[in-house]
């Protein structure tokens, strides 16, 4: 065996190859967990979708698949909407100061036009798809009950802008979706203003 | 002796296998040509997308040969307006097979499985053949069951001496079409660069990404190879 | 003592952590002078790790179902962000798999590296080649193309071959009467879960084996019998870890920019790795007129086609592949390495070579008559290194061995 070994020299070699192989083995990984996102069928079928909302009538619910989720489509009633601003106390974020909504959709309706509200039907618990529950005074719900939605799996409560109510297990509001009118009977869901497509 | 032995080895991997028996043009192939592929595109939409299909393709994957999304749905989108869609038709297979004889197979790699110039050959060897049911018959792909849908841009040519045994066959035009011999050459010559391109719309990114990952190995392999060395000092 | 070392202790209470180290690469004495035909072993188990954690990337995506397969490969090809890459790895993986397989499996012929002690790695390494060959043919059906059903369908038929039950075998192989959604499904199971395993069993074994023994050398000396006297180290010997790992590390990079240059630059090897009549689905009612299989069969075809009789041919084909795992008992010359033998034998071996090549080549092609004549010339050749190895062995002078690795 060699006396004389320069052990800086080996040192640095082992550690460059080490530094460099090691990062050349996290790029190789990328793709790898890149191939793991949502694929461009995934993306076509997440696409934004038109909805013709001249169909939902008063007080009526519509429910549509965006990305795969529910989004609704709700048409409230003057009654129904002269509610929400006296729910506030009981609300945990009365003013949707968290970003559940796009800019021009935080205010007490959360919607363009006051009595059409767009939002994902998706519980911001665990994930459940809430029911409807319009009718005030709900027997099961309360005779205070102003509307909204019930979570069927842990029992969360939404008003009928889809805020959540205190001491429910669901930290914040349902999610509104960017959305835009086409015209006045159809929105799209997905995008907040007309794009190249 | 030794070098005999891995050349003898390798010697199978150098011998192309492409002898068809009939003779065929080089198809004029350039994908870093993106405006002779986006021509191609619209011939392919407008005459071929209607009996065949491209179902493994999107629309929108044109993105990468230049397109906007817009572009592709005003100029080459008529069957859907969803551009992420893949490239289907209306036409049931049962049917097609019914009018055809065999349904016309789906394009989406048709140049991998025909290559190119197959592909280039064919769409110009057409010629009139009054004992077919379609009127056309084809020096490539004899007795073939599609009729020449570009007939209008080639015009009508008739076989004036059958290619035998790979010689090249030759054609007479008797009637021009819309487009002169060079004109309809360049434009078959765009629809094949279409079909190259679409049967591995990766590829472009596949050499780009090989020239980086090459640049790399070599740079490793001086680093690895000075270590082996190093460390090899030790050994007599 | 440091936290790292204490660290060490806690593991190596309970599990043989450094020992097992110590024992397979920082004090496992390998001889010092392995050549460039000793990579290949290393580099064997890369692409086998390769073609694993590819295959598994490729599984979150593949269907195993006659109508959706062949749009599911393109789906990966296409759709999903990388997946192209993953899809050639794979499959350039495959066939380099085999390339490295057969450079390694030739290292051991001309060195005699199945020769005592070292029978039982020839003989797991045999039945690593022969799982290989099954996982690749499994594989290979698994795009659902023309030369998937076609050649699933020819190799299938293979054990109609055999007499009385051949029929109702090859129809229990499909789990059905043709090659179809069952077939398909049940290869899935095998080419995903079942051979892997095996393979990796085997893949141990091969490699415990070894390290039981010592790994040969291109002078054929057996290392271990001139050990120094106090350490009870080989003296021609040098431990694996370092010098071997970081020379195998240069194999690895020179091997990896082949690898990718075929990835990159041409990933069908013009028609050689993935066949133009893969990319038409699947078509039961209609043959390919050119039915081949892929490169690394095309030997033990050509063979097949070479007996004018269905049954003599299956069998042919088969003794071509398991004559081999008898090596270790039909060589009987006194030298191990080619460097110590005669002409006789490297004579023999350089017409196995051609012969095995030719073969190779032959079963790519058509099988005219004058196809057929070399390739029953090539088979009597091929059986004749195997058969008459114990006579011109015997026979031949070999030049005497040194004790000790010459320098």
């Amino acid at each position: 065996m060699n006396q004389q070994v320069d052990r800086s020299k080996r040192r640095f070699l082992v550690a460059a190859t080490t530094v460099v192989g090691g990062a050349a083995g996290v790029v190789a990984l990328t793709p790898f967990v890149l191939s793991m996102m949502p694929s461009e069928r995934a993306k076509a079928a997440g696409a934004p979708v038109e909805v013709d909302i001249s169909k939902v009538e008063p007080g009526m619910q519509l429910a549509i698949a965006w990305q795969g989720k529910p989004v609704w489509v709700v048409n409230r009633t003057p009654a129904m909407l002269s509610k929400l601003p006296g729910l506030a106390p009981k609300l945990v974020d009365p003013n949707s100061d968290v970003p559940q909504q796009p800019p021009y959709c935080k205010n007490v309706n959360r919607s363009i036009k006051p009595e059409y509200l767009v939002v994902v039907g998706i519980c911001t618990h665990l994930g459940c798809s809430p029911t409807f529950r319009p009718e005030l005074g709900a027997p099961d719900l309360g005779a205070d009950w102003p509307g909204g939605w019930l979570c069927p799996c842990h029992g969360s409560r939404y008003d009928l802008s889809a805020r959540v109510f205190k001491n429910m297990p669901a930290p914040m509001n349902m999610l509104v979706p960017p959305h835009y009118y086409m015209s006045d009977s159809r929105i799209l869901v997905g995008e907040s203003t007309k794009k190249g497509a | 002796m030794k070098k005999l032995l891995i050349a003898l080895l390798f010697a199978p991997l150098t011998v192309f296998a492409s002898d068809e028996g009939v003779y065929l043009d080089k198809a004029p192939v350039n994908l870093s040509d993106y405006p002779s592929i986006q021509r191609g595109a619209k011939i392919f939409t407008n005459y071929c997308l209607s009996c065949h299909s491209a179902q493994y393709m999107r629309y929108n994957r044109m993105v990468d040969i230049g397109l906007t999304k817009d572009q592709i749905k005003k100029n080459l989108m008529f069957a859907t307006d969803n551009v992420g869609s893949t490239m289907k038709i209306a036409m049931r297979p049962e049917d097609a097979a019914k009018w055809f004889g065999v349904p016309p197979p789906d394009l989406s790699v048709i140049a991998r499985s025909r290559t190119p110039d197959w592909i280039y050959t064919y769409l110009r060897s057409f010629y009139l053949d009054d004992s077919r049911p379609t009127g056309w018959n084809n020096t490539v792909f004899a007795n073939v069951g599609m009729p020449h849908v570009l007939w209008t841009l080639q015009g009508e040519q008739v076989l004036k001496k059958a290619g035998k045994d790979g010689s090249k066959p030759v054609f007479e035009l008797v009637k021009q079409g819309k487009l002169t011999p060079d004109e309809y050459d360049a434009t078959v010559g765009d629809l094949v660069n279409y079909l190259t391109w679409m049967s591995e719309p990766a590829r472009m990114k596949r050499l780009e990404t090989g020239v980086y990952v090459l640049l790399f190995l070599g740079i490793f392999f001086i680093l690895t190879y000075f270590l082996k060395k190093e460390f090899w000092k030790d050994v007599h | 003592m440091s936290a790292m070392q204490k660290m060490m202790g806690w593991i190596d209470d309970r599990f043989p952590l450094t020992a097992t180290w110590k024992a397979h690469l920082s004090e496992y004495y390998a001889p010092k002078n392995f050549n460039f035909w000793y990579f290949f072993g290393s580099l064997a188990l890369l692409v086998l790790v390769n073609q694993i954690f590819t295959g598994i990337f490729l599984t979150m995506n593949y269907k195993p179902d006659t109508a959706l397969a062949f749009g599911s490969v393109e789906y990966i090809m296409r759709d999903v962000d990388w997946g192209w890459l993953i899809r050639y790895m794979h499959s350039v993986g495959a066939s380099m798999f085999f390339v490295v397989v057969y450079l390694h499996m030739f290292r051991g012929l001309i060195y005699g590296s199945y020769r005592k002690p070292r029978e039982l790695v020839w003989i797991f390494g045999m039945m690593i080649y022969l799982a290989l060959m099954a996982e690749a043919f499994m594989g290979y059906l698994l795009p659902w193309g023309q030369m998937s059903f076609w050649g699933a369908q020819v190799i299938i038929s293979l054990f109609t071959a055999i007499p009385v039950i051949g029929d109702a075998l090859s129809t229990w192989i499909r789990g059905d009467f043709v090659v179809s959604d069952a077939t398909l499904n049940r290869f899935f199971a095998f080419h995903v879960i079942a051979i892997p395993l095996v393979l990796l069993g085997l893949v141990v074994a091969h490699i415990i084996a070894l390290h039981e023994v010592g790994s040969n050398n291109p002078e054929g000396i057996e290392i271990k019998k001139v050990k120094d006297p106090v350490t009870h180290i080989p003296l021609d010997g040098i431990p694996f870890h370092p010098y071997y790992t970081v020379k195998d590390i240069v194999g690895v990079v020179v091997f990896l920019m082949v690898f990718s240059a075929i990835i990159f630059f041409a990933p069908e090897m013009g028609g050689w790795f993935l066949e133009p009549d893969n990319f038409i689905p699947a078509n039961p009612m209609k043959t390919p007129p050119h039915i081949v299989p892929l490169w690394y069969f095309t030997p033990f075809y050509a063979l097949l086609r070479a007996v004018p009789n269905k049954l003599f041919g299956v069998i042919g084909m088969g003794a071509a592949v398991l004559i081999m795992a008898f090596l270790p008992w039909l060589d009987r010359a006194k030298a191990k390495s080619i460097r110590y033998r005669g002409p006789i034998y490297k004579t023999f071996l350089t017409l196995f070579v051609i012969s095995f090549i030719g073969l190779g080549y032959l079963g790519t092609k058509e099988p005219t008559p004058v196809h057929n004549i070399f390739a029953r010339i090539f088979g009597i050749i091929y059986f004749a290194f195997f058969l008459l190895m114990p006579l011109y062995t015997s026979i031949e002078k070999t030049k005497p061995v040194p004790e000790r690795i010459p320098e």
